[in-house]
């Protein structure tokens, strides 16, 4: 909503690159084969630190098997092939000397389908931390509180925190996974349409969450809603077929985008 | 005009072929329910007379023909024990297999397309194979070699032990397929939200998708113990005695089995109508002990379930 009053356009148009902050995530030529399908094709973008970066783009154009480049999520599809490189801090995460769960520890990433472990609200949180060694039921217990106060669910749930994750409703699940990946304190949260099964309050909900989390943490969002984008993120990419379009700040892309493809998409002339 | 709204919902007539249908799909129901009344009622029947709690309890007589005498308490011991022991051997192995093939084999690889093919030419087999297969491998090839160079054989003999591996080997597809079943079955999300928490294969395996799994891989168990319960070929060669006076008290020892001797009951009798009443109570007993336990594993099985429903 902010992003659409004048006086933001205004002030955004006029230095459009003064706010990408310190570069976090960076890729150089990314190119990603699912057997002899190119899905991504020389992709360069530099995401800066405590910024809410938005992927938008019609379905199928990349934007989330992009996304799961950055936490090596597709490694786990036997068919991807990768070149180029996907740097974190400035460290190839690709590199052979680096580890994959440290890689993932610091990413922490939520899916579109709210995916809570069949346990309690407790150990859902519990499951990461324990994982990465925190054994004290004292910490245990903090650390639950303060993940599912960041995640504006403790009030809901702090009565039955031993109760099944799976009877929270669809929002509160989600919210949950959204506990569940800060409490292991990532730098970056990449989220994959995070609210796209949800109602309209349960999205404003995870919405202010983002925007909360911002403080602390780097955010890439992948979304189709681009009313989301444009009310969350900071800056905005747009995808299509495989190719990184623009990107750019979002007030830019949103009111003023350099390429007509663009334009077209956000005016809701094709997509 | 109230008659173009009238033939536009009437029916037709009666659909014949749907109703031919309804009643052929009733029928078939029927008829598989009466068989199964027919069997059991015709064992409860002439077995219920002999079939006492002496019967039950009472040790094997040397005269195992004789109503007065025979009992089946040996032979109740023996088959639960062989069938225990089969289930020990045969639920990890066949869940490590169904792990590997789910979890870990690239599905379209030739090595896991051979695996399944062999699992799948596994359960095709006829029992009786699997019976000179346990012979021949375990105990002409493994005991034998774990004899060698003694005199009297220990190992090299027909044995609990090598009926029960021989038991484990011709259930392993059942429990294979019902645990890959149920590992398929668990949501993909689920593995990548471990994952993506950092962590590593196999605590994903050990601590999200072994757990979901567990009702599934009791259903292997449970069709593993129904299978193996009343199956006499596999252990005719391989460890089954016609009569001993011991029980078993060693891996090595022999074992008589309810199976078994309702087969000897019903070939060896020189006096078939003085032996007919207890080779049906032995019947009887043979079905109430699988029937026992194959509900020892569902109550287990729906006790996990129910626990998974509350989440502790």
């Amino acid at each position: 909503m902010a992003a659409f009053s004048p006086a933001q356009v205004t002030l955004n148009t006029a230095a459009p690159a003064a706010d990408a902050g310190a570069p976090l995530i960076q890729t150089e030529a990314l190119n990603l084969h699912y057997g002899p399908a190119r899905a991504l094709k020389d992709i360069s973008i530099t995401i800066g630190e405590r910024h809410v970066t938005a992927f938008i783009g019609p379905s199928g154009c990349g934007k989330s098997t992009f996304l799961r480049c950055f936490n090596r999520m597709n490694d786990l599809i036997d068919s991807v092939r990768i070149t180029g490189a996907v740097k974190i801090g400035g460290q190839d995460i690709h590199s052979p000397d680096v580890d994959v769960i440290e890689l993932r520890k610091r990413i922490g990433m939520v899916f579109q389908k709210s995916n809570p472990f069949p346990k309690s609200i407790y150990e859902n949180i519990a499951y990461g931390l324990k994982l990465h060694g925190m054994k004290s039921r004292s910490d245990l217990d903090a650390a639950v509180e303060q993940s599912l106060r960041s995640a504006a669910l403790w009030d809901e749930v702090k009565d039955r925190l031993n109760a099944s994750a799976l009877g929270l409703s669809g929002g509160q699940q989600q919210r949950l996974c959204i506990a569940r990946a800060i409490a292991i304190k990532p730098e970056i949260i990449l989220m994959d349409e995070p609210a796209s099964a949800l109602d309209p309050i349960a999205t404003a909900k995870i919405e202010e969450l983002i925007l909360e989390l911002k403080k602390d943490f780097t955010i890439v969002i992948v979304t189709h809603n681009m009313q989301q984008a444009a009310r969350i993120s900071d800056r905005t990419a747009f995808f299509y077929l495989g190719e990184l379009i623009e990107f750019d700040t979002t007030t830019k892309i949103f009111t003023n985008p350099a390429k007509k493809q663009t334009e077209d998409y956000v005016t809701g002339r094709f997509g | 005009m109230s008659n173009v709204q009238n033939s536009k919902f009437r029916a037709q007539g009666v659909d014949w072929a749907s109703t031919f249908f309804t009643g052929l799909t009733a029928a078939a129901t029927v008829f598989i329910l009466t068989i199964l009344a027919a069997i059991v009622g015709n064992i409860l029947i002439n077995g219920w007379e002999s079939f006492s709690w002496r019967f039950l309890t009472g040790s094997a007589d040397k005269d195992m023909f004789d109503p007065q005498k025979a009992g089946v308490l040996p032979m109740v011991i023996g088959t639960a024990l062989r069938v225990l022991l089969m289930t020990v051997v045969v639920v990890p192995i066949g869940v490590i297999t169904a792990i590997y093939l789910t979890e870990y084999a690239h599905s379209t690889a030739l090595t896991t397309r051979i695996i399944r093919g062999a699992v799948n030419n596994l359960a095709g087999v006829p029992s009786i194979v699997f019976g000179l297969f346990g012979l021949g491998f375990f105990i002409s090839f493994i005991g034998r070699g774990l004899d060698a160079g003694a005199v009297e054989p220990h190992w090299g003999k027909p044995a609990i032990l090598w009926a029960s591996l021989t038991l484990a080997v011709m259930t392993l597809p059942l429990v294979i397929v019902a645990t890959e079943e149920s590992l398929r079955a668990i949501a993909p999300g689920l593995r990548e939200a471990s994952l993506a928490l950092g962590a590593t294969k196999l605590e994903t395996i050990l601590k999200i998708v072994l757990p979901e799994a567990l009702p599934g891989i009791l259903t292997g168990g449970i069709l593993a113990v129904g299978r193996a319960g009343g199956e006499v070929a596999p252990i005719l060669f391989t460890g089954a005695a016609y009569y001993m006076r011991d029980l078993p008290h060693s891996l090595t020892d022999q074992f008589m089995d309810l199976g078994y001797h309702v087969f000897i009951l019903s070939t060896q009798s020189p006096n078939i109508e003085q032996t007919r009443p207890i080779l049906f109570a032995t019947v009887l007993a043979l079905l109430l002990l699988t029937l026992t336990l194959n509900l020892a594993a569902v109550l287990v099985r729906a006790k996990i379930r129910a626990k998974m429903r509350s989440a502790h």
